[in-house]
Order: structure tokens, then sequence, then C-alpha cells
């Protein structure tokens, strides 16, 4: 999925989601919470692993630089090249002047949220290159033309009917709605594939600064072979995967797939230390590796944010979000959705596109409680609504003159009792030709936002006068 | 406990003693029953009540939005007139304390007398059932409610405030009561202050989701401390012609009195 240039209207797209939708993500999400909660149950000290893992996260991201610049040294050491991305743009480039330098004309690709980010399989396509997803839900959103609805689920929001519908139709086959005979079409397809691709291009879980090893954790199995096939391996990675070292990463691992799928550990776990050393050996030749920043550095620079860098991509925020679990994941209009879509949108594409995100949270904390690292999800939310209304050293302020003028006439109220008081009698006053039954059922503009789902009980300010009348007859008695 | 031997114990007697109430503006402005009953149920407990009247509202519908030099403004003037007054400052609604205890120092740097003093007086402010509970060590009010009820732990009170059993061992303590578990308790309800408006299509079908649960609990009425989920709530039956009722604790716990 591309940026595009226009602002995302979280409001409008919540309005579109197909109620089907709603009901497989949600299926999905409860069976994720469900693993998640008995295989963090056997975990003793759980809370301490967050801990743990929350000052391994923070202590990367605070010493980033030495990290990556060890990575770097790791990585060229053992045979590998490393290139740095400032934008999604020069990644792309990066990407494609290195398939252009292998004539590939075909390309196998394993899950990876960094190359959604940069928008890289469009560019691939558009440079003559065949890109293809081969992670399932990955094949699956790419065959359907759409992006990934869930950040570790890509496809969550579709059944398997519609996964065989969607088979059917483009493989021009008769697919069954069993998701084991959809898996065994789409390996079919895809082994041939991964025999003729020029060039794997990866994502990465984690980057081992220690010994520059690029980890991957999969289920499926593609990844591997995404890796080890082709003759060229490209792995696009966030400059905030880093980790320092290997016992850092065994705590990162066990936090992860936890929260993840609810597994004590994936199917495969890669770690990948350069190319091949000797012909003898399985592997590509060659070997590269992308770090892309694409606007983590600013996040990095805001005390305030910093800590968005701590996520470690497992899913469980959008998992439990109950926005999320109402209206999945395309409708917060970018590749990152949930509550951690609603922290890094706004900062890696800007407020003035996703300035309504992070307003799409009810701010109930069930993200910030469940984080295997400890994100601050909700402060983080609350420092970036601040970014959008007011406007900070970031970015100017994105809200509308309206908003501005209430908030200013609100505060001048608030401050002032008797206008506060005044207002309370004001509003018990006008709201009589609505008010039936002590209720309003429906108001005019603003109020209308609340009264279009739910009626506002009356106007009905009378604590004070019953106050005083309690005072004199208790002093009295 | 019971009513007959839950007076405040010795060591918090001065600070028990007397009680600063702190309405916040929902109430106020849809609840008033509710604050007269938790007057009286406190007085019964012999707690003396005051009631700073120049109080307005605590500001959270700014700070939630975003607009923190206004959220700034509504806490100093808070500030001001509780920091007038002494024994703790007691309020019906988790998020208002919430705002109030977790992020009044936050709008204030760190180090400023301003910040030295937001801590002092939010150290104060607790929410009702967790005064009678951790403070009053209160948790049999001897009310009267033979109804089958459910209780919606509201998210800032539980998650802000860590506040989850005691307004349920408050409820276990009325006689007649019989508490039925919630499916999703601690779901939030949809309401979330500015989201409800900005956001109103996913706020309702939050809502939808939350009268649903409660009607499958089997419930004759849900229970919530917190003004926001209640008028979320309730106004989602009354939508819904549902004949359940959504109470605030206080009016179970008085219940029958
Ligand atoms: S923010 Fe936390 S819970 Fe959400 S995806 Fe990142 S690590 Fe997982």
């Amino acid at each position: 999925m591309n940026p595009s240039s226009a602002p995302i209207d979280f409001r409008t797209n919540t309005q579109r989601v197909p109620r089907q939708i709603v009901t497989s993500v949600r299926k999905a999400t409860t069976r994720f919470l469900g693993t998640r909660a008995g295989v963090v149950g056997q975990v003793e000290n759980w809370e301490e692993l967050r801990e743990a893992g929350h000052n391994i996260r923070l202590h990367a991201i605070n010493h980033l630089d030495h990290y990556l610049e060890q990575m770097e040294r790791r990585v060229t050491e053992a045979g590998g090249h490393v290139h740095w991305a400032s934008t999604a743009a020069e990644a792309r480039e990066i990407v494609l002047s290195i398939a252009r330098q292998h004539q590939a004309k075909s390309v196998v690709k394993a899950k990876s949220m960094a190359t959604e980010e940069i928008g890289l399989n469009h560019f691939l396509e558009a440079a003559g290159i065949r890109a293809l997803e081969t992670d399932l839900g990955e094949y699956i959103v790419q065959m359907a033309g759409t992006g990934p609805s869930h950040i570790i689920v890509p496809a969550v929001h579709l059944t398997k009917e519609d996964i065989a519908d969607l088979f059917s139709e483009k493989l021009h086959m008769d697919a069954p709605a069993d998701p084991i005979r959809l898996a065994e079409i789409a390996r079919q397809k895809l082994r041939q594939e991964f025999i003729a691709a020029d060039m794997g291009i990866s994502g990465a879980n984690f980057l081992v600064a220690e010994t520059g090893t690029v980890v991957m954790v999969t289920n499926e199995g593609n990844g591997r072979m995404c890796t080890t096939l082709p003759r060229v391996h490209v792995a696009v990675a966030g400059i905030d995967k880093i980790v320092p070292d290997w016992e850092s990463l065994t705590v990162l691992l066990k936090l992860l797939a936890r929260s993840a799928t609810g597994q004590k550990i994936t199917t495969y776990t890669s770690f990948i230390t350069g190319p091949r050393r000797s012909a003898a050996e399985h592997g590509p030749q060659e070997f590269h590796l992308v770090l892309l920043d694409n606007g983590r550095s600013p996040a990095l620079r805001d005390p305030l944010t910093r800590e968005t860098l701590l996520c470690i991509r497992c899913g469980a925020c959008l998992n439990v979000c109950p926005v999320y679990n109402h209206v999945g994941g395309h409708a917060y209009g970018w590749v990152y959705s949930g509550p951690i879509g609603s922290l890094l949108s706004p900062q890696l594409l800007g407020t003035k596109l996703a300035g309504d995100l992070p307003f799409a949270s009810s701010l109930c904390g069930a993200c910030g409680d469940i984080c295997p690292v400890k994100l601050p999800i909700p402060q983080i939310l609350l420092h970036l609504r601040r970014r959008v209304s007011e406007g900070d050293e970031i970015e100017p302020a994105r809200s509308s003159r309206f908003a501005r003028w209430g908030a200013r006439v609100g505060a001048g109220v608030l401050t002032r009792p008797w206008l506060y008081r005044l207002t309370g009698s004001v509003l018990k006053l006008v709201q009589v030709p609505f008010r039936h039954d002590g209720w309003l059922a429906a108001l005019p503009p603003p109020l209308n936002r609340w009264t279009m789902s739910r009626p506002l009980p009356a106007f009905n300010a009378r604590f004070r006068g019953w106050w005083s009348q309690h005072q004199s007859t208790v002093k009295r008695s | 406990m019971t009513l007959a031997n839950s007076k405040p114990q010795e060591f918090d007697r001065n600070m028990a003693a007397k009680v600063q109430l702190f309405i916040t503006c929902l109430a106020e402005q849809f609840f008033p029953g509710v604050l007269e009953r938790m007057v009286e149920l406190l007085e019964r407990l012999d707690v003396q009540v005051e009631f700073p009247e120049e109080q307005t509202c605590c500001g959270q519908p700014f700070f939630n939005s975003g607009f923190q030099s206004e959220a700034r403004q509504v806490a100093r003037k808070w500030l001001d007139i509780f920091a007038r007054t002494e024994g703790f400052i007691v309020s019906p609604s988790g998020s208002c304390v919430d705002l109030v205890r977790h992020h009044y120092p936050e709008l204030f740097p760190a180090g400023t007398p301003e910040h030295a003093r937001a801590l002092e007086v939010t150290s104060r402010v607790r929410e009702f059932s967790e005064f009678l509970v951790k403070e009053l060590h209160v948790t049999d009010l001897e009310a009267r409610f033979p109804h089958k009820v459910t209780y919606h732990a509201s998210c800032h009170l539980l998650r802000g405030l860590g506040v989850s059993e005691e307004p349920k061992t408050l409820l276990k303590n009325v006689r007649g009561l019989e508490l039925v578990p919630l499916e999703g308790e601690q779901t939030c309800c949809g309401f979330g202050g500015v989201f409800s408006v900005i956001y109103p299509e996913v706020s309702r079908s939050m809502m939808e989701d939350k009268i649903r649960a409660i009607e499958a609990s089997g419930a004759e009425a849900v229970v919530a401390c917190d003004a926001g989920c209640l008028m979320n709530i309730a106004g989602g039956m009354r939508k819904a012609g549902s004949r359940l009722k959504a109470l605030h604790l206080i009016e179970v716990l008085t219940a029958g009195q």
C-alpha cells in the first residue's frame, strides 16, 4: 500500500467497514488473545520479563548510533553490504539498483512491514521487476490488491470463503474454502517461484549488533526459502530493530512469540549473518542490509515520542484494542494499524496526513497494559493529540479554527465559576423544547455528534441548590 | 466490616474525618442524585463533608483532545481551589480522579513550585469506592437491593487507578444483591470522552457490544463508577428500548436506606 498524498480520513473509513470484516477480525483476535493468555500464564515472571524487555529496547534506542555502527561493521566483516536509507524513496532506489546490478527479473519476498511501509512492490513492478509475496497472508492480500490489515496477520479481515473466491478468480481454478487446501495451492504455486527467483527480499524482526545477525521469526518456512534460495538476499529493516546482543535477543524472542501468536517459540527462527562463506554452503552469494530511517530519527529526537521505537511489532495491541476490533486494519489508512499504527503513522507520514489517528482511540489503556515491552501507548497518543491540536517543535498545529476557538471559549467558561454555573442554568432552560422524559433525543450541532448515537440525559444542574438547603438543615438540626 | 464498627481507624481519623467533594462537571450536569446520595452516605459514616463551591470541571476534555494549554489553565484553577482545603478530595468519577492524580503534575514542569503543588494537592484525591474501602475501611453499608446486577469496570478507574475489587466488594455486601459476571467486564464501553463525538459510529458499536454483554449476563442492572460510562451505557439502553438500568455504585449502596 502506497501512502497517498490525501489525508487519512478515519471516520469515513470506519463508515465503510463491512460487518463481515469485523466478524473475521474478532474471531482471529479472540483466538490470539486466548492462546496468548494461556502461554503468558505459564511464565512465572512475565511482568519482570516485560520490564527486562522494556529496558533492553530502551537501552538499544538510546544508544542507537553505537549499535548501528557496530551492526554495520559486523555485517561488513561477514561479507555483507550495508546501505543507509534516510527516506522511503532512498530505500526503494537502493533495492532497485541492487536488483538491476543482478539483472533480476523476479523477486520473492518474505513478510516485511518495512517493505510495505516503503511501498516496495509497486515500485519494483513499475520498474519491470516482478515482486511476489510468499507469506501466505501477504500472498493473499497482494493478490487482492490491498495492503495488510494486521501487522502479523495481513489477511485477518478475510474469511476462508473470501480467500477461496479470490484464488478461484485470480488463479483460474476451482478453489475450495478449506484452509489446508488453500495453503497447499499457494505452496505449490510458490515453490516454482522460489526456484526461479533472482533475488530474495526480507525484513527483519531483530538486528543483533554484536554479531551483525539478521533475525527473522516466521511460521511458514517461506522466509527461509526467500533468504537462501536466490543468489542475492536483501534485508530491509527499520533502524529501530537493533538489539545489542544475543542475551537481549533471547528475552525479546520470548516476549514476541508469546504476545504475537501465543506460541512459546515460532516454527522458524532464522539467524542470518552475511552471505554464504563458500560455494559449498547453502545460502545467497550476496547479502545486503538496507537500514531504513524514514522518520524514525525525528521520533527518536522527541523525548515524548521516543518510546514508540521500542515496539517489536507483536500485534498484541491490535488484538486487544476495542477500536481495532470494530473497524479492522484498513480503516487506519496505511500499513500500520491499531494502537501502534496510530502512533507510527502520524510520526512517519506526518500529522498532515495522519493527524486523525491519535484520536482513533478511546484511551482505554488496554494496549499499554498488554504491550510486551511496556510501550506507554496512551501517553504517546495523548502527546500526538497535542501535536495535532496545538503544534509542537516537530509540526505545526493541524486543528481547525473552530476547534481552537471552542477550546478557548470552553476554558474561559470553566475558569470562571460564575460563568460555568450560569451556563449550567442556561442549558437547563434552553433544553426544554428538546427534553422528553428526562432525555434529549436529538440536539443541534455540535451536540448532534453525541445524540446521533444515543440520547443525552437532560441537563440537571441542581446539586448546588440541594447543597445549600442541606447545609441549612444540617445547621438547624 | 459492618457500618457499626466501620468508623475510621485511629490512624486515618484526622485525614478521613473531613472530605472535600469533587463533584465533576458530568455528575453535576447529569447525575445530581448520585451526588446528593454521596453526601448523605458520607455523613452517615460520620465524615464531615465540605463542598468547595468554586469548582467547575477538571479539564479532561481539553487534555484528552490535545489542548494542553487550556487544560493547564483549568488545572491551575482547580488546584487553586482545592489547595485551600484539607482532607481527602473525593469524587464519584474514576476518570476525573485519574486525570487529576496522574496528569495534573505532568502539566507543570518538574522542579517548579506549581509542579510540587500539583503533586501535593492531587495526592489527596480519591475515587469514591477507593476512599470507602481503602481509607475508611468500610465495606458494608447495610444497603438492600434485591436484584441481579453486574459490574462494568471503567477503564481509567481500572487501569489508571488500579481500582478493580473495591466496588465489587461493596456490592457483594449489599443485602439481596446477586452479582453476576459480565463478559468483557474490562472492555471499554466506547465512551472515551471526545472520542465519542469525534468517531460516533465506532463509539456506538462499542457501546452496543457492551449492552449486548450486559443483556447476556442476565442482570437487571449494570453498575459502574464513572459518569461518562453511565451516560453512554444508559443512553444506549434507552435508545435500544432496553429495560435494563445503568446505575452508579452510590445509587445501589444507598438503596433501601
Ligand atoms: S506497541 Fe507493543 S503491543 Fe503493539 S505491536 Fe508494538 S510491541 Fe506489540
